[in-house]
């Protein structure tokens, strides 16, 4: 593995492959669940990019912020929303971490801000960006990391908050996971400059390269960024190259590309390459791998009877959560002082 | 308009306003003029041409503990960030299942009569007006484009605040005490017995000035300015027109798929059994607005185009 300045201990090794196998194992339950109709609407996995989130996520601290995409169960996971209100939420079960509203796209929790789960590709960048403004402003020492993929960076937004967040200097990791496929259309089918690191030092951001299927590397990148931040308040840009193992959605019959590229990347696989070097280190043994692969069973059976036997929201709350609850009573009429003075709106 | 911004950023040190030439410049209306030497380049920020750009940082600065007011120099322009508006602005506190709110006021201009052509004279508020999780204001007077800001920085929820181009030209005597101001209610500006004229914004004065012609001809109309278009004060139009039986609907947007065929379905809905005539409509004719003074004029609500529509639902037409 690469990386050598960051100290891996039998813990840290072992908290890499628990965070990673626990999205893989996650979602491979989802899955299933999608196929009995428990899980509906869009399920987009993460498969193949959890040394992304599991390399970043924990280099935050609690006060730090987090803004992600639809493809989102892994950074709530590993950023320590409870795997049963993650199940209950891709059931659209009250007790979901959005309280059912959101779904497999809209993973939110105030307590540990985690900002979404935003669909629209693209949407989540201003929105960081703002977060990483209103920290700046009030000095709060925040970083805000924003993840989105490659196909964002052809949208609009991206340029737009590429520009505001380097004019304004504003603390935000943005996360590219670059998994080659908008989609299904490649890197190469829809950008012009598809090093895509390079758009965002064009605005002058601090900007590198990391292989996204190494949670080593990632870490490691992800220090030299929030180290950088944390100095001196400004965005930094980290690409992660990384693939999508499987479909794009549960829709997806993937024509775009051949099984034998897919496979070719699975050999590099996060968990694998990190699983087999692990072992061979002599950092982790079989048994310990089967020990993770229980503990994480049990809490992945423990998710879904919670998600099964939780209530729906009653239909009577239909139009909860369209604005707040509690709003200012209106101000007390001015009382008229009878002078007046000439104004303009 | 520029008191109530001076007096806001004095009051509470999270406000800021931000877009395209409000500092340096002195806002494109010199709504904002001097507000930078006074309050620094922090408070108030000019933003680059990225209207969904910024409109998105506000968003974000808002969820995060600020409270920005993002100015969108036309609703023209406001279409550039109509993504960070209603997928983000009005949907993250439902989304989230109540926990993020984006406590955000937007401003910008609307309406026609300035010879601007057909991309910076429309009236799109009506289109907001169908978003849930927005509230939409139309200050018209004086008082309304004073006191609806500071109530408005005051609410969880994101505030869309239109104000009409030919306001910006108005002057008039405002009471030196004159301050916040209510963001819920219709107001009722002239009563009258026969009909209810609805209206709003930049068509307020027009309204007015007819329900005085039609004073001379014995018809006394009531002149409502609705104010807050999202929620609609149900219960003062229909009050209003559960009384007078009758009524015409005064509003800029075009016809189709309008604000004013939302406010005749619920009339409808309503107090049907109460009227004696359809409700009336005078809206803005199917066109994009044209650059020519007597074309732009013909395509928007004027008075005797009022007045017609008044005499029509009482059979005088």
């Amino acid at each position: 593995m690469s990386a050598a300045k960051i100290h891996l201990t039998r813990e840290t090794v072992r908290a890499h492959l628990h965070a990673m196998m626990r999205i893989r194992m996650f979602e491979d339950r989802c899955a299933e669940l999608y196929t009995q109709e428990k899980i509906r609407g869009f399920l987009h996995l993460y498969d193949g990019e959890e040394a992304i989130a599991a390399g970043i996520i924990p280099q935050l601290t609690a006060t730090d912020r987090i803004v992600a995409t639809y493809r989102e169960h892994g950074h709530a996971l590993v950023r320590g929303v409870p795997m049963r209100s993650v199940m209950a939420e891709m059931f659209g079960k009250a007790t979901g971490c959005s309280g059912g509203r959101g779904g497999s796209m809209h993973l939110f929790d105030a307590a540990r801000n985690v900002y979404g789960g935003n669909a629209i590709v693209g949407g989540g960048l201003p929105l960081a960006g703002g977060l990483g403004l209103a920290d700046r402003v009030q000095g709060s020492g925040a970083v805000t990391a924003c993840f989105f993929g490659e196909g964002a960076v052809a949208e609009g937004e991206f340029h737009e908050t590429m520009n505001l967040a380097q004019l304004w200097r504003v603390p935000v990791l943005f996360v590219c996971e670059n998994n080659g496929y908008a989609m299904g259309t490649a890197l190469t089918r829809s950008e012009a400059q598809t090093d895509i690191h390079t758009r965002a030092a064009g605005y002058g951001i601090p900007s590198e390269v990391v292989d996204g299927m190494d949670v080593v590397a990632v870490e490691a990148g992800t220090r030299r960024a929030l180290a950088a931040i944390r100095e001196d308040p400004h965005p930094y840009f980290l690409e992660c190259r990384t693939y999508r193992f499987r479909a794009h959605s549960m829709f997806d019959a993937q024509l775009y590309r051949d099984k034998a590229e897919v496979e070719a990347w699975r050999q590099k696989g996060p968990i694998l390459r990190f699983r087999n070097w692990a072992l061979s280190a002599g950092l982790l043994h079989e048994a310990d791998i089967a020990a993770i692969e229980t503990e994480i069973e049990a809490e992945i059976a423990d998710a879904v009877a919670f998600a099964e036997s939780s209530e729906w929201e009653p239909v009577a709350d239909l139009l909860h959560h369209v604005t707040a609850e509690a709003r200012p009573a209106p101000p007390p009429p001015a009382e008229p002082t009878g002078a007046t003075a000439t104004a303009r709106p | 308009m520029n008191q109530a911004l001076r007096e806001a950023l004095q009051r509470d040190e999270r406000i800021f306003l931000m877009g395209e030439d409000v500092g340096a410049y002195g806002g494109c209306y010199a709504v904002s003029k001097g507000l930078m030497a006074e309050f620094g380049e922090d408070r108030i920020r000019d933003t680059p041409l990225s209207e969904s750009g910024f409109t998105g940082f506000g968003i974000g600065a808002a969820a995060g503990g600020l409270r920005p007011i993002v100015e969108l120099m036309t609703v023209n322009f406001s279409l550039l960030a109509l993504d960070q508006i209603m997928n983000t602005a009005a949907t993250i506190r439902h989304m989230s299942g109540g926990q993020f709110g984006v406590p955000l006021v937007i401003r910008m201009a609307t309406g026609a009569g300035k010879q601007l052509a057909a991309q910076h004279s429309h009236s799109l508020e009506g289109w907001y007006a169908h978003i849930p999780g927005l509230r939409i204001l139309a200050p018209a007077t004086l008082e309304d484009a004073r006191g609806m800001l500071w109530t408005a920085l005051q609410e969880p929820d994101p505030v869309l605040i239109f104000e009409n181009v030919m306001l910006y030209n108005r002057s008039g005597p405002l009471d030196t005490g004159a301050g916040a101001v209510d963001i819920d209610r219709a107001a009722i500006r002239r009563p009258g017995r026969d009909l209810t004229l609805l209206t709003y914004g930049g068509s307020l004065f027009k309204t007015l000035e007819a329900a005085e012609a039609l004073s001379t001809e014995g018809i006394e109309a009531e002149v409502i300015d609705l104010r807050v278009l999202r929620p609609l004060d149900e219960a003062t139009i229909m009050a209003s027109v559960g009384r007078t039986r009758r009524a015409v609907v005064v509003d800029e947007g075009w016809r189709a798929g309008s604000l004013s065929a939302e406010i005749a379905a619920r009339i409808g809905e309503q107090v049907f059994w109460r009227m004696d005539a359809p409700v009336g409509r005078v809206c803005t004719a199917e066109v994009p607005i044209p650059y020519p003074r007597h074309l732009e004029d013909a395509a928007i609500p004027q008075v005797p185009r009022i007045l017609e529509a008044a005499r029509a639902t009482l059979g005088k037409g």
